[in-house]
């Protein structure tokens, strides 16, 4: 793609190790401790099983942990005694055994833990797999899985450390930080080969207008519309023509897809096309071998160029099933009452087109995601604005996403504009409260309240959407902006982009104020090796998408870095808006 | 060195020796005489009871505990019942058991700490003799009663009681009786006139020592070695009968030719010795009995105690404490006399050297023909270790280093570690600390014990010195005595809050693996709690400091320490304390000023105590949380009355929120919930629970238009929304004309763009094409190519003059419409002349559309596609 590419990038550490480690755990705890052989889903159902011991390998969510009490409760009814094995991971919860006692089967199991941090989606992809991370941490307030975070990251650090340099920014990235500090101080210190060099933590509530973005690469369309799950995609009938639906791993390893996977949608045709040629060029060497050579074809090259076809056909299918969903105009408009809102032209418009979205049911969930596009952009909804289109979402879905508005207000994603009032009612009632250090921390806890997204402002201050004054060319992307059809530069990845340019947030001081400040960089050891400083660990709280890991990824190649992304989880736009919903709690 | 043989004796092939340890500096007005007394092996304590069986009130005995050198640790009147046996345990504390069968426990200085009883039955038939033992389970008391029944303890600290079997034909107590360890099985093996038993857990068993025949008489004295590997038994004719304690195989068998019963008989071996002997003390004589059927004569003139150990026994007299062992081998080897070993003659060089006489190099020589000078040295060494006198350590270590320099390749590692110990072991020796280790004690006691015990005697500095002299690292080392350290201080009356939290915090500082909560807990216990709390002050984890705030019932404290931690469940932890703690009020009032552990709460509450929850709201006054809480509630309510009554209670909440808006949705929704219910009764439409806009939908399905209507007018839904719903409505149920009336009933809201894209959809372009002719002027040019018209397309948009509109034309061009795309090319050309003009018009939007359609490409995928597949 990008000619430019600078070729000394250095190598990335091999995280394969860590899959290695967990997979080693898993089977030792389920096959010899527990004598596991069987396995199953946890359902909120009976289980109906004449084994005499059930282990159950859990998230530590309360929810779950009541499925659990009702398997054991059910059992006791017609007296069946069985051992009960609860095995959490990453680690137990309080909470979960309080669920336990007061369900008065605390004695009944025995509880174990499974210390399962990251799983590598990727050559530069590092799951938390932790998708509750998000809501817990933004919406709840609480923060259960900080300390999670920093267990992640101390794992890196003891495996692939010492890090030269922390950069971050967000409550959370500070709290996860301190975790990770005090576990390091705790711990031994080994002296061993850093292989990573500098860290750069970011909470996702730093920037919600990239996620809320529709996605254009190849890889975030995949997953907005086929939904990736842990670095792997199912296919349906309509895009293997088949009767089968196919499980397909995303990930380097897949010669095609990690072509593609970067992508401007617009070129992956030309480059499926140009592909499908090759191979066929490939295919028909054959004609005109004599039999020695075509022994040689056979046994060297026509598996790859079997598995090569298979792939392509596969790609070839997804991409006419995206063309399908996509190309109709509905989607062409919706692209540009996006660029509209991040722009900010044409207000009115863009208004009237949601409108229209609510109005005619087009999807609940993209509504809502405009909505809060809108109201993220614009700093807020004028008051009529904010009632009206409220009134009119509230009538085509129904009145249970009042409590979907409270939460989104909470997060600061859907406000309504107050023209000069600085403080919160809730700031102002907690400020009555305060006279000690301690104020500090509550206007910390409740400033999502007070958050204003001030977008316009950091827009302009970091050059986010670049000038429109000549043609953007998709094929051979100038910048970031890429990944948003040269409309936005993606927040997120631009903060990544100037810190590491200058080596800290000097310079930066309007930006952080804007984005409410939690910054920090600290230099941790400061005798690293000069290829190593260039391999940066990026790590989202509360969730990335692929999108940004894509644009990660073209400014690694531009300037010469190696991003490894560490994420509570994969989100998009439809994974985030759906957590906030309000009617099923 | 002839003089150091001076006290040695010959017991067969070995040598026996005597070596005044102290002279005791206890000063006893009776002596020894009518006392009880124990005294722990490896150079453990003394604990004395003076006239034990006194009991008159006026004159209670009193109970003195000393160190090992005569050092007073304690000394107290015996207030409890008569005592029948002392002991001590592993750890040092003092064991006394009562004639009741209670057991009471003492540490070192006297105070009491806990007591158990060795049964029930013990209390109406009492105790005759009792034993302390040691195994590896650790220390454990043995106890025969009046009624002859034994009961065994194997360890105290895990007190499990187990009762033997009866002996048959036992009357009181046995002759005589000891605890035997074998196999991980304590058995108690007694005497009865002429029968041995062995007494286990099921059976009582007749045995016979193997080799010891019925004419040697009964046995009236019987002594098990330290490690329980050998027995002696002595009859009352004087026979002395030794062997393996499984009886199994006789060593030896000596006529003593004493008929009185000893008052005390030990073994005397060293692990590995040659020679064991078993030592016998007399009220006047102490004799030496070797297998080698030899014995050794000492006379006595106090009377004196024996304490086993495992090199050895000491004697203590009110004067002064012995050691009598078998001389090690290496000491033997190197001051026998006459002696030609290389270690014998490396130490007559050096004093030859120290003469500055040249047979120093003959010596030397001599011993390095042999090549045996490592040999010498390591010999040197070794003997410096199990000597007791300074002097002589010292020239053998000299000896040892000058033999040393004339080696190349000599590991240093053992000299250096035995000179290191000797310091050690010389300081504890000293009288004013009072541990009289020999080496090979002080190797099985091992270092970490060694601390352990002067931590335990309070010798603070000395435990810090020897950490630091030994380098041993700060965690197990001066860390761990200053914990200890600490713990003392604190429970020092005469001393103020300020001063002691001042005095452990400069001494302690940040030392590694101290930490002040284990401190503050300290003096809590000591009911100090503000000196507890200053000390947790010096804690830099807070987390450790809440358990103990709980404790003291600091909960606020406790609460914003465990917030300060950030470990959330130990936030849960005080938060589910502080629930059962305090009154609801208090605890939400708590809650409030913490918003972490607030929210954490509300977390929980949410999934699992929703009623708590709704308090939580209220006292809090949030009634917007609290109406959204009611919300949720009214979608878990399946009946309708329920449903609107909870719904009811949102609206007064949400009108105290003054959140206007909300009422009137939540209003709003209770209006649309009555009306689904009426249609539900009068149609049987099932509409309850929908939203207005699929009820509004479901209506129009069902041909309810009127209702639909109403629903339109009573909740004010913009005309948008309901043409649009209308015209699908219709279009889905292919009522054309219905639709047509519908499109002429006013001018419609949403244009007539979307009636010719919903037909289409509809796949009617008849109907479709109705409705082009009325399509705003900017949306002509879509509307037709929406019905496929393209010249119609054209047309439009060469009317408007629009290069994109036309451009979107051409794309749909395909070769046989030539004239459409001659005509469009024309028109385009005639603009570019005004080109300027309507760039500067629009020229963001321009690029914008061109790059906002990335998905209009020309290849047309299934012809890739067909390539290969």
């Amino acid at each position: 793609m990008a000619h430019s590419a600078r070729r000394d990038s250095p190598e990335l550490p091999d995280f394969s190790i860590l899959k290695r480690l967990a997979r080693d755990q898993l089977i030792y705890l389920l096959e010899q401790q527990h004598e596991v052989d069987k396995l199953y889903k946890v359902e909120h159902k009976p289980v109906i099983s004449t084994s005499d011991q059930l282990c159950f390998l859990i998230r530590p969510r309360i929810q779950t942990v009541k499925w659990i009490c009702d398997v054991v409760n059910a059992d006791k009814v017609p007296g069946k005694s069985r051992r009960y094995k609860i095995i959490f991971t990453p680690q137990k919860f309080y909470a979960c055994e309080a669920v336990l006692e007061e369900q008065g089967i605390f004695g009944d199991v025995t509880i174990d833990e499974w210390p399962f941090y990251l799983l590598p989606l990727d050559d530069d992809i590092i799951s938390l797999e932790l998708p509750e991370f998000f809501q817990d941490n933004f919406l709840a307030g609480d923060q259960r899985w900080v300390r999670t975070a920093g267990s992640a990251l101390h794992l890196l650090y003891s495996l692939y450390g010492p890090f030269s340099k922390v950069y971050g920014i967000g409550r959370c990235s500070k709290m996860a930080y301190e975790s990770w500090r005090e576990q390091v101080e705790e711990g031994e210190q080994k002296a061993r080969q850093a292989e990573i060099g500098n860290v750069f933590l970011i909470d996702r509530d730093v920037d919600f207008v990239t996620p809320l973005c529709s996605q254009v690469v190849y890889e975030g369309l995949v997953d907005d519309i086929f939904r990736i799950k842990c670095g792997c995609v199912e296919f349906g009938p309509d895009v293997t023509s088949s009767d089968k639906s196919v499980k397909v791993m995303l990930n380097s390893q897949d010669k095609v897809f990690s072509e593609i996977r970067n992508e401007h949608f617009s070129n992956v045709f030309g480059f499926l096309s140009q592909k499908a040629r090759n191979l066929q060029t490939a295919y028909d060497k054959r004609r005109g071998m004599d039999i020695k050579q075509m022994k040689a074809f056979v046994s060297e090259e026509l598996k790859g160029l079997k598995q090569e076809h298979r792939l392509l056909s596969l790609h070839i299918g997804a991409s006419e099933s995206i063309m399908k969903k996509k190309t109709k105009q509905d989607f062409q408009e919706l692209l540009k009452t996006e660029h509209l809102l991040l722009e900010g032209f044409e207000i009115r418009e863009c208004i009237s087109y949601i409108e229209e979205h609510i109005n005619r049911q087009v999807s609940m969930v993209e509504s809502l995601r405009l909505l809060c596009l809108l109201s993220i952009t614009e700093n807020g909804l004028l008051p009529k604005d904010y009632r009206s289109l409220k009134a009119q979402y509230l009538q085509s879905y129904g009145v249970d996403h009042l409590l979907t508005f409270s939460n989104l207000r909470q997060l600061g994603l859907l406000v309504e504009q107050q023209p000069g009032e600085t403080l919160t009612v809730m700031e102002s009632k907690v400020g009555k409260l305060v006279n000690d250090k301690t104020a500090g921390k509550l206007t910390d806890a409740f400033s999502s309240l007070a958050k204003k997204s001030n977008f316009r402002a950091l827009s302009r201050k970091l050059n986010l959407v670049p000038k429109m004054d000549e043609e953007y060319d998709l094929r051979v992307p100038r910048d970031m902006a890429y990944i948003f059809s040269g409309a936005y530069i993606p927040l997120s990845c631009k903060l990544i982009e100037q810190v590491l340019e200058r080596d800290g947030w000097m310079g930066l001081e309007e930006v952080t104020r804007l984005l409410n400040g939690h910054e920090f960089a600290v230099t941790v050891d400061s005798k690293g090796k000069n290829d190593t400083q260039r391999i940066i660990l990026v790590m989202f709280l509360g969730g990335c998408t692929y999108s940004e890991i894509s644009a990660l990824r073209f400014l690694g190649r531009e300037k010469g870095y190696k991003f490894i992304v560490v994420t509570t989880a994969i989100t998009n736009s439809s994974r985030l808006l759906e957590a906030l919903l309000g009617n099923h709690v | 060195m002839a003089f150091i043989t001076a006290s040695w004796n010959p017991l067969g092939d070995a040598f026996y020796r005597k070596t005044e340890l102290y002279e005791m500096s206890w000063s006893l007005r009776d002596g020894l005489r009518d006392s009880l007394v124990a005294a722990a092996p490896y150079g453990g304590p003394i604990a004395l009871l003076r006239e034990p069986q006194r009991r008159s009130p006026s004159s209670r005995p009193q109970l003195e505990i000393y160190s090992a050198s005569g050092g007073a640790f304690a000394s107290f009147p015996w207030k409890s019942g008569p005592v029948v046996q002392l002991g001590w345990t592993v750890s040092d504390e003092l064991l006394c058991i009562q004639e009741d069968g209670t057991v009471l426990i003492y540490d070192l200085f006297g105070s009491f700490k806990r007591h158990f009883s060795m049964g029930q039955e013990v209390v109406q038939s009492q105790v005759l003799e009792a034993k302390v033992f040691h195994s590896p389970y650790g220390t454990g008391i043995a106890i025969v009663t009046s009624s002859s029944r034994f009961t065994l303890a194997t360890n105290i600290d895990d007190l499990k009681l187990r009762r033997l079997p009866e002996v048959p034909g036992l009357q009181g107590k046995p002759s005589c009786w000891v605890v035997l360890t074998q196999d991980r099985q304590t058995k108690v093996l007694l005497s009865n006139g002429p029968e041995l038993f062995i007494l286990d857990n099921t059976s009582c068993t007749v045995v016979c020592p193997s080799g010891l025949s019925p004419q040697d008489g009964s046995i009236v004295h019987m002594s098990v070695s330290f490690s329980y590997k050998y027995l002696a038994l002595l009859t009352d004719t004087g026979h002395l009968w030794t062997g393996l304690s499984t009886l199994q195989e006789k060593l030896s068998e000596v006529d003593t030719k004493k008929t009185t019963v000893p008052k005390q008989m030990l073994w005397c071996r060293r692990p590995k010795s040659q020679q064991p002997s078993v030592v016998l003390m007399w009220d006047r004589l102490l004799l030496v009995v070797g297998v080698c059927n030899e014995t050794i004569q000492y006379p006595i003139e106090d009377p004196c105690v024996l304490v086993g150990e495992m090199d050895g026994v000491r004697i203590i007299s009110s004067s002064n404490q012995e050691l009598l062992q078998e001389v090690p081998l290496v000491c033997q080897d190197i001051f026998k006399i006459a002696s030609m070993a290389p270690g014998a003659l490396l130490l007559e060089a050096h004093r030859e050297y120290e003469k500055s006489s040249q047979k120093a190099d003959e010596y030397l020589r001599e011993i390095k023909e042999q090549s045996m000078l490592g040999e010498a040295v390591r010999q040197c060494v070794e003997a410096a270790g199990h000597e007791y006198d300074t002097n002589t350590q010292k020239s053998l270590m000299r000896a040892a280093s000058f033999g040393k320099c004339f080696l190349t390749d000599f590991s240093p590692d053992q000299f250096v570690t035995t000179c290191r110990e000797l310091r050690v072991l010389n300081a504890v020796r000293d009288s004013s600390v009072g541990l009289p280790l020999t080496h090979t004690q002080f190797k099985q006691l091992t270092l970490q014990v060694l601390i352990d015990r002067l931590v335990y005697r309070q010798f603070y500095p000395l435990a810090i010195e020897i950490c630091r002299y030994l380098k041993i690292p700060d965690y197990q080392g001066v860390s761990r005595v200053l914990k200890h350290w600490a713990s003392c201080k604190v429970q020092q009356k005469d001393l103020t809050d300020d001063a002691i939290a001042r005095a452990v915090c400069v001494k302690v500082g940040d030392s590694p693996g101290v930490s002040y909560s284990d401190i503050a807990a300290k003096a809590y216990e000591c009911g100090r709690a503000e000196l507890a709390i200053k000390l947790l002050d010096f804690e830099a984890r807070s987390g450790e400091q809440v358990p103990l705030l709980l404790k003291m019932k600091r909960s606020q404290l406790a609460l914003s320490k465990a917030v300060e931690s950030g470990d959330t469940d130990l936030v849960y932890t005080v938060v589910s304390y502080l629930k059962n703690e305090m009154n609801r009020g208090d605890f939400f009032m708590t809650l409030r000023n913490q918003p972490v552990a607030l929210s954490l709460y509300r977390q929980f509450c949410k999934l699992q105590e929703q009623e708590t929850l709704k308090d939580l709201y209220n006292q809090d006054d949030d009634h917007q949380e609290l109406a959204n809480y009611y919300v949720t509630a009214s979608y878990r309510e399946k009946r309708l009355e329920g449903r609107l009554s909870l719904l009811q209670s949102a609206v007064d909440e949400y009108n105290k929120a003054k959140n206007e808006f909300a009422v009137k949705a939540t209003e709003d929704e209770m209006r649309l919930l009555r009306f689904q219910r009426k249609l539900d009764d009068e149609k049987g439409a099932g509409l309850l629970g929908l939203s207005l806009q699929v009820t509004m939908e479901t209506l129009l399905s069902l041909g309810l238009h009127k209702q639909a209507e109403q629903l339109y007018k009573d909740f004010r839904v913009p005309d948008k929304r309901y043409w649009w719903l209308k015209l699908k409505s219709l279009a889905e149920k292919e009522e054309w004309d219905e639709l047509e009336k519908f499109s002429k009933s006013k001018k419609s809201p949403i244009g007539y763009l979307a009636f010719v894209e919903v037909c289409i959809k509809c796949n009617n372009k008849y109907e479709a094409k109705k409705y082009v002719s009325k399509v705003t002027p900017e949306q002509k040019v879509k509307a037709h190519l929406a019905v496929g018209d393209l010249e119609g397309a054209a047309d439009a948009a060469i009317e408007r003059r629009n290069e994109a509109e036309m451009g979107a034309v051409l794309s749909r061009c395909s070769p046989s419409n030539s004239l459409v795309i001659e005509r469009l090319n024309r028109a385009r050309a005639a603009i570019a002349k005004n080109f300027d003009s309507i760039h500067t018009q629009a020229p963001h939007l321009d690029r914008r559309t061109s790059c906002c359609c990335p998905f209009t490409i020309k290849a047309s995928v299934c012809s890739i596609a067909g390539v290969i597949l």
